[in-house]
Formats: structure tokens, C-alpha cells, sequence
């Protein structure tokens, strides 16, 4: 019976051991893992450029995830039909779609008709808000990268006076 | 001098919301002065939002985006007193940068 029990304990105890060891190379891994993946990811965002230097909007979309997007009713994008001050419309997004890692804003019209481009690392909301020019009337396509694949919501804003001055 | 950067996070729940105002031209490139000389461009390129070492916010801006840039973003995980980093670096290489603190 002591005996027994005394297997069972030293039985145990390796197993805790082995089960130990197991944890130790689990954290080791992660731990690596997670070292791995913080420089990486300010190495792997260096600015896009030629995107931003291309004219069209399909180029640059091109350019910029190299797919196809389709519309999503799960984007909403907050535009105003009509812009008075071409100079500063103000565009929102929020979407309900999971694993967001970007959301881009597209111009259509435009000179260069990407306008801006945002990540969105794990534990960001996927929503962001911000003011871009526009040219004179023009579709905005907002695109949304989600679980690898791509979305858009597009929405026309009818601009009075155009953002470009001069 | 005046930091080009005025940032405001407040927390709000579990999240942590962030309105920023950027003091810069935004200059497209495409316009001309008052004698007829174009601008040369001079836009903010990127923006980027640091807390506890880890990017919660990334931007890549083109010059389409409005003087004086606006935005706004929330993102989970920080708390009351945490730092912020602001930082942003433009076409010509200029750059600024801001540390907040979480209200």
C-alpha cells in the first residue's frame, strides 16, 4: 500500500516535471514568438508609397492589397452627401466584421485616389474617423481588411467648392 | 517650442478613446502660390500610436488628407495614467512626437 502510494508520488512528481518542462518551453516559445512579432510589424509596415503616388482607384487598391474587395453591409461608412468645403469632409467608418487588421479610404476622383490607410493591430477597435480633401464630386470607397479577405462600402459626397485650391 | 501634436485619450470603459489634432499643411503639390509657383508637397506620411511599447494605431497618410490632420480611434487595454506616445514623421523627414497621459 505505502508502497503503491509511494510509486503514485514519485509518479507524479515526474510528471509534474515533465508537465513543468512542457510550460517552461511553451513560455520560451511564446516568449520568442512575441519578440519575433514586435519588430516585425514596424518592419513590415514601411509606407506605401507607390500606392499613394498611383492616380486610379482600382490601381491603387491594387497596389495596396493586391485582391479584390467586395461590398459588405456589415461597413458603415459616415459621409455627408453633399460637402460644401472640399477642403475638409469629414469621414467615419465602423463595421461589425471580425479580425480587422485595416481600414483604408479612397477617393476616387482624386489626383491620387488613395488618401489614406490605417492598421489596426489585435485589441483596436475597427473604427476610425478622420478629415480628407477632395477634388470635386467623387465616390469615396472605404475598404476594410478582415480575416484576409477584402470589403468596401462606397459612398458619393457631392463636393461644391473642390479641396485642391488654386 | 509648441508640440505640433494635441492629443486627448480618455477612458471609457474598457476602451480607451483618441482624438488627435495635428498642427500641419498638408501640402498637396499641386497648388500654386500667389506668384504662381507651385508648393512643393509636404504632407504627413505616417502616425503612429504607441502604449506600453506595442503600436495600437498605425496611419499612412497621402496628401488627400485635410490640413491640419484630424483622427480619431479606440482601442482596448490601456487604463487612467497610462502613457501615449504620439509620433509622426512627414515627406521631408521632419518629425514630432508627444507622450499623454490616459485620462
Amino acid at each position: 500500500m505505502t508502497a503503491s502510494l509511494g510509486c503514485s508520488a514519485e509518479q507524479l512528481a515526474t510528471r509534474r516535471l515533465i508537465l513543468k518542462g512542457v510550460a517552461a518551453v511553451t513560455l520560451i516559445g511564446l516568449g520568442h514568438a512575441a519578440f519575433g512579432a514586435a519588430p516585425a510589424f514596424a518592419a513590415n509596415d514601411p509606407y506605401p508609397e507607390d500606392a499613394f503616388r498611383l492616380k486610379g482607384a482600382a490601381e491603387a487598391i491594387k497596389a495596396l492589397y493586391g485582391r479584390e474587395h467586395e461590398p459588405s453591409d456589415k461597413i458603415k461608412l459616415d459621409a455627408p452627401e453633399i460637402a460644401e468645403n472640399g477642403g475638409v469632409v469629414p469621414i467615419a467608418l465602423t463595421t461589425t466584421l471580425p479580425d480587422v487588421t485595416s481600414i483604408s479610404f479612397v477617393v476616387s476622383e482624386n489626383p491620387n485616389a488613395l488618401a489614406a490607410s490605417y492598421k489596426i493591430p489585435e485589441g483596436t477597435v475597427p473604427a476610425v474617423a478622420n478629415r480628407l480633401k477632395m477634388a470635386k464630386t467623387s465616390n469615396v470607397i472605404a475598404l476594410v481588411e478582415s480575416g484576409g479577405k477584402l470589403y468596401s462600402a462606397t459612398k458619393e459626397v457631392k463636393v461644391t467648392v473642390g479641396g485642391c485650391g488654386g | 517650442m509648441a508640440s505640433s501634436i494635441r492629443v486627448r485619450a480618455i477612458q471609457n470603459g474598457d476602451v480607451t478613446d483618441v482624438q488627435t489634432l495635428i498642427q500641419h499643411p498638408m501640402d498637396t503639390g499641386l497648388i500654386k502660390d500667389a506668384k504662381g509657383e507651385l508648393i512643393p508637397a509636404h504632407f504627413i506620411q505616417q502616425l503612429t500610436f504607441e502604449h506600453n511599447g506595442k503600436t495600437v494605431f498605425l496611419a499612412d497618410w497621402g496628401t488627400a488628407v485635410s490640413k491640419d490632420p484630424y483622427v480619431k480611434f479606440a482601442f482596448k487595454g490601456g487604463a487612467k495614467g497610462d502613457d501615449l506616445k504620439v509620433s509622426w514623421v512627414d515627406n521631408k523627414g521632419a518629425t514630432d512626437s508627444l507622450t499623454a497621459k490616459i485620462q
